[in-house]
């Protein structure tokens, strides 16, 4: 393309951005000291924006060489390759990392006067089991979302009932946090199967939009029966969960954890072993993902991706299949909202909004729908970026608004595009490309 | 409950449906011809009812513009603007995705939804906008004993937009060589396209004319309540969602008709059920939408898809 041309699409799309940023960054609504409403101009930032815009504009048809925008591109990145290369090392590595992460926030003597100072701290620790909960919610809805290919926009709802069922039934019944655990998956893959029976019909979008509903439908209940639920001020003095019945005490008193084992109480343990328990629920996760995928059930869900109508003339059960994938799904978020219920020790409607079910599914899309590995990279890059950036609240969300439309604009596959069959006719598995496999037609 | 009480709650749920039926009708055009859900629909929207607020305070006390001339105005910018968002939108969000698996459009669609949310919310602030009524008083059309019932001029003003860019949506479609292309596109884009349709320019004026009817939604929805914030688009999005599927999607009228019924309903769930039950009536919409999709797919006036393998 030709600079001339080039400068006027440029200009075009400068002055679009005018009026776009016009009104809506150019004026800017305040409410004046005596109660009325008035107009702040900032006309820096629109020319700022426009000035993006136009210098974005070039820069992209620059790089692109023609008038079009980047299309979809489902080919895999370079990076694949050697990723794939690496794959039976990184994974491996990449669980080693997480098992021995908690120990580098002791000091460890090594002998010979030779001290290994503490390299992390409680923040470590800290972001490390929130990216673990949305590792875990990542494979939990990846069950829904990328093998069985049911757009599941409601996940959250999930999460928050296992949430107020572990808070429920302990500030309620005093049970245990481990007595507790199993019921709030119950509960929540009860819940699944309860939402998936209406929506056994629909497909595609229209499940998106009624699994959003319901989630929202969750919320709304949560926040306004406040007789049960303790309404918008939620439920608080949830019960820190125990050592298998020890507790955590500072006191290091014989029945607590530091007394049993005659060690010096330090309130890092409690973290250490909240950091192991999610580590392992995730991991029970992945594994009976893993397992499942080899199975007839994991592979009807994979058949139930491709093509339903195929699946049903082949004799597969869309009704368990589909009910399975979603009680299985809903069984994980349960699990991981009893975890968070317990790790906040107070839970409020806030924390189950449309937007986490959007991170975690946002998780999935960009781990490459299917693939578990792609899944936990995803998290790690996702909520680690939250976290760089977390004094821009506002900001980021915009950020990853934006992000979601460039993942789906230039790789919709997601960053590991290719998937290993299951079952292969030469016995040789190969990575198939991303291109091959129908994704949410279902 | 008494007879004045009733009418005046039809009012204000007609008014209401009205605006809801605006927002259906984006959804169920986009529907029609590319088959995905534009999830932003609803903040498109909200940009729209931003828009409207910016001009009427720019028009007020800027110019010192008021009454009917100052609306009409309003409406238009709002109008052009949010037209010109709609079609950016579906330019950098939906274009390059045409032809990827079918999920991909969807999900960018709730990237872009997020995206315009938050920038509304930096841009514009996430405290609520309040603003004085515009038009005051109104007319009284029944009177049961002592009690009188009256529509407000803002009802009239909703209610006789909402008609008028109706009938103008009718004509466009009905009368014009643009209508003609976008039915073609509809029912069979691939054929259209070899016809001789630039089908990407039909789909292009397709979210423009839906966001400038959104746009429309949005003045209105500013009249009819007087305060708007970042986030009014989510739910009236999925509420007026609900109304297209209702209304059977992809069917102009149907929108309409089911944006009527999902503003009646609300509207009453307001006025008659129990106290501790109000705070449900967003439970109410959603729940219709849910037992729509389920028991009546094709809604009221859709007709049945048949599926081809």
């Amino acid at each position: 393309m030709n600079p001339a041309t080039a400068l006027k699409d440029a200009a075009v799309t400068g002055l679009v951005a005018l009026a776009l940023f016009t009104p809506l960054v150019g004026l800017r609504t305040d409410v004046s000291p005596t109660g009325g409403l008035y107009l702040r101009q900032r006309w820096s930032d629109v020319a700022i924006l426009v000035g993006l815009a136009f210098a974005g504009r070039l820069a992209l048809l620059a790089w692109r060489g023609r008038r079009s925008l980047p299309t979809a591109s489902t080919a895999p990145g370079w990076w694949e390759a050697p990723l794939r290369r690496l794959g039976a090392v990184f994974a491996p590595l990449l669980l080693a990392f997480a098992v021995l992460m908690p120990l580098s926030a002791f000091s460890w003597n090594l002998g010979g006067g030779f001290v290994l100072p503490a390299l992390t701290g409680r923040y470590e620790l800290d972001l490390g089991i929130l990216v673990l909960t949305y590792v875990m919610l990542g494979w939990g809805l990846n069950i829904v979302v990328g093998l069985a290919g049911l757009l599941d926009l409601g996940y959250v709802a999930f999460y928050a009932v296992g949430a107020y069922s572990y808070a429920l039934l302990s500030t309620t019944f005093g049970w245990s946090f481990w007595a507790c655990l199993p019921l709030a998956g119950i509960l929540a893959a009860f819940w699944g199967i309860l939402l998936g029976f209406p929506v056994l019909r629909l497909r595609g979008d229209y499940l998106a939009i009624v699994t959003l509903a319901f989630g929202e439908i969750i919320r709304i209940v949560l926040v306004n029966w406040v007789s049960f639920t303790g309404g918008p001020n939620g439920i608080s003095g949830i019960p820190r969960p125990t050592f298998f019945g020890l507790p955590f005490s500072m006191s290091g008193e014989p029945g607590t954890f530091a007394g049993f084992f005659g060690i010096e109480p330090d309130p890092s343990h409690r973290i250490v072993f909240l950091y192991y328990l999610i580590l392992g629920l995730a991991l029970l996760t992945n594994w009976v993902t893993v397992r499942l995928r080899r199975q007839p059930l994991g592979r009807a869900w994979e058949a139930l991706r491709e093509d339903e109508i195929a699946c049903r003339a082949l004799g597969i059960n869309i009704t368990t299949t589909k009910l399975t994938a979603f009680a299985i799904g809903a069984m994980f978020g349960g699990f991981a909202g009893a975890f968070f219920a317990t790790r906040q020790a107070f839970i409020s409607p806030e924390s189950f909004t449309f937007i986490e079910s959007a991170i975690v599914l946002a998780i999935v899309v960009l781990g490459g729908m299917g693939s578990q590995i792609g899944v936990a990279v995803a998290a790690l890059v996702m909520i680690g970026g939250f976290e760089l950036f977390r004094d821009l609240q506002e900001w980021r969300m915009l950020v990853f608004g934006a992000a979601m439309v460039a993942i789906m604009v230039l790789r919709p596959r997601g960053l590991v595009a290719s998937r290993t069959p299951t079952v292969t006719l030469s016995g040789r598995k190969r990575a198939i490309s991303g291109e091959l496999v129908g994704q949410g037609h279902g | 409950m008494s007879a004045s009480y009733a009418l005046q709650q039809l009012i204000n749920g007609i008014s209401l449906g009205m605006i809801y039926g605006l927002i259906a009708v984006g959804y169920t055009m986009v529907y029609g011809i590319i088959g995905m859900i534009n999830f932003a629909h609803g903040d498109i929207f909200m940009i729209g009812a931003f828009v409207s607020l910016i001009a009427l305070l720019l028009l007020g006390a800027g110019m010192g513009l008021e009454g009917p001339a100052a609306l009409l105005l309003v409406l238009a910018i709002s109008m052009a603007i949010t037209a010109l968002y709609g079609w950016t939108v579906e330019r950098v969000a939906y274009r390059p995705l045409r032809g990827s698996f079918r999920l991909a459009p969807l999900i960018s669609a709730i990237g872009m939804s997020i995206l315009l949310q938050n920038y509304v919310q930096v841009s514009q602030g996430a405290r609520v906008k309040p603003i004085e009524p515009v038009l005051s008083g109104g007319i009284e059309i029944a009177r049961f004993g002592e009690e009188i019932v009256s529509i407000s001029w803002i009802r009239i003003t909703i209610v006789l937009t909402t008609l008028c860019a109706l009938a103008g949506l009718t004509w466009l479609v009905t009368r014009t060589p643009l209508g003609r292309s976008m039915r073609a596109c509809a029912q069979d884009l691939k054929m259209a396209a070899l016809l001789g349709i630039d089908t990407d320019r039909t789909i292009s004026l397709t979210f423009v004319i839906g966001a400038a009817l959104a746009a429309v939604a949005g003045s209105m929805y500013l009249l009819f309540y007087g305060v708007i914030d970042f986030f009014i688009g989510f739910v009236a999005g999925v509420k007026a969602f609900t109304a297209a599927v209702l209304g059977g999607i992809g069917s102009l009228p149907g929108a309409v008709l089911g944006g009527l019924l999902i503003g009646l309903i609300e509207t009453a769930w307001q006025a008659y059920a129990p106290q501790h039950l109000t705070p449900y009536k967003d439970v109410a919409a959603f729940s219709i939408l849910a037992l729509t999709l389920i028991f009546l797919p094709t809604g009221l006036l859709g007709r049945t898809e048949v599926e081809k393998v």
